[in-house]
């Protein structure tokens, strides 16, 4: 018997104040690497990591994620969300409180290297810098040992350096065989990372296709013009 | 004759008078135990209120709001019938002891830390819901997160609890009695001594009063900055 597709989105919809964010959104995707979804502003890709995480509660519609139906949020899944949420504790700290009981002390201390923040680890999370802080949170999400990992924007206005160590990580976790969902605006960081592109429109799916598909020949107006960064009504 | 009244007082604080070390440790006792009783139990209660959306929550919380006006002289009215010898616990023999005016400063402490503290974990859980959620956090450990990250805004819900039982006098009067040696603690005794004209004793104890809560209050404000500047607020 096969193995069920990774992520399978069946007519998924959420209504919220009476506004369709998303409307019947149906995609699977068996590719193992970076799916990254772009979209102008208020297209719904917040929305649809959340319902994909199991943050969110979808108004209608299914989400099969590696085979198992999300009701919720899972230990197979981590979330790093666009504005980094640190507890107000220190940087070690905050990786402990997230690390399962069964964390070696020497898999944190690899951790924080791998991250470029070995020497600040007694430093109060809150005073790192902005890359630093997003860093801090994705190495947090590696450690809790996803199959999945769910990025909603991690590296906006963040210095290319921190970008750079950032997609690092990403790559490393991808090639021990994690799959990641990844909002990105930055069309190079696409290119660089995305193995297929989801374009979301509205609350709609307008294109999911291999990444270079997607770049050198885009199907819909809508991501044409997204691409040529015209302004999409 | 106020000139003299504050010669003596200044005396009688100079040369630790016996009485006054004895209200003065008395007063201490009492309100740093209500303080101490009536934190474990708001202070869990308040974040339990904050993080939980069950039903009859606002009413709660409505109750508790309601609560931090209680007019003490009330609360020892009714306690006084409920420890008075006729009364359901009157078989406990509590009437006239510093543990009924700690029982009394409990119940005109708990709904001030509960409602305060409710404020200062409702404020963090909107920061830390989502990463709660996306971690799994079980609730016991998510509430013990609350209070370990909001300890420096929590002591000034502390605070506020402490400045209601080392000012109040009302309650303890009626439930404590004002007996001397036993039950007397700094606002009893000011009050009687005022009435009885000696107001040097009162005017010590005045002083000393203002002086702890004057002190008490510099501590939490020194410890407070101290966490601003390393980044722990």
């Amino acid at each position: 018997m096969s193995d069920p597709p990774l992520i399978e989105v069946a007519d998924l919809s959420l209504k919220l104040n009476n506004v369709n964010i998303l409307n019947s959104i149906t995609l699977t995707s068996t590719n193992p690497g970076v799916t990254i979804v772009m979209g102008p502003n208020g297209a719904g890709k917040s929305f649809f990591l959340r319902c994909l995480h199991g943050l969110t509660t979808p108004t209608g519609g299914s989400i099969r994620i590696f085979g198992n139906t999300i009701l919720g949020t899972s230990t197979n899944q981590a979330m790093v969300f666009q504005k980094p949420v640190l507890l107000k504790r220190s940087v070690i700290e905050n990786l402990k409180f997230a690390s399962q009981a069964t964390t070696r002390r020497d898999s944190i201390d690899n951790a924080l290297s791998l991250a470029r923040l070995k020497d600040k680890e007694h430093f109060p999370a809150n005073v790192l810098s902005g890359g630093e802080k997003q860093r801090l949170v994705l190495t947090r999400a590696l450690l809790r040992e996803p199959k999945l990992l769910v990025l909603d924007e991690p590296t906006a206005s963040l210095d290319p350096a921190s970008v750079q160590i950032i997609e690092q990580l990403i790559q490393d976790f991808t090639g021990r065989g994690g799959k990641v969902i990844f909002v990105s605006h930055d069309i190079g960081q696409a290119k660089r990372l995305g193995s297929e592109i989801v374009f979301l429109h509205k609350g709609k799916v307008m294109e999911h296709s291999i990444a270079s598909d997607f770049f050198n020949n885009p199907a819909s107006e809508e991501a044409k013009a997204y691409l040529k960064g015209h302004i999409i009504i | 004759m106020l000139i003299n009244a504050f010669d003596d007082a200044l005396t009688l604080i100079i040369s630790a008078d016996s009485d006054l070390i004895e209200i003065l440790l008395l007063s201490i006792k009492v309100s740093f135990s209500s303080l101490a009783i009536a934190g474990m139990l708001a202070m869990p209660l308040g974040t339990i209120l904050a993080i939980n959306n069950f039903r009859g929550r606002k009413l709660v919380i409505t109750f508790l709001n309601a609560m931090m006006g209680l007019p003490p002289v009330v609360v020892g009215l009714f306690l006084y019938l409920i420890l008075s010898r006729s009364g359901p616990l009157g078989i406990l023999e509590l009437l006239y002891t510093p543990t009924a005016m700690i029982i009394a400063q409990v119940i005109l402490i708990v709904p001030i830390v509960a409602s305060l503290t409710y404020q200062v974990i409702e404020e963090l859980n909107r920061e830390y819901n989502d990463l709660f959620l996306s971690l799994k956090i079980s609730p016991q450990k998510a509430v013990f997160a609350y209070l370990w990250d909001a300890r420096y805004a929590l002591l000034t819900t502390l605070l506020a609890g402490f400045g209601r039982a080392i000012s109040e006098v009302g309650a303890v009067m009626i439930v404590g009695g004002n007996i001397n040696h036993l039950t007397r603690i700094m606002t009893t005794a000011i009050a009687l001594e005022t009435s009885r004209g000696e107001l040097s004793l009162a005017l010590s104890l005045g002083i000393v009063l203002l002086t702890i809560t004057l002190l008490v209050n510099a501590i939490v404000m020194s410890i407070k900055t101290f966490a601003a500047e390393k980044g722990y607020v």
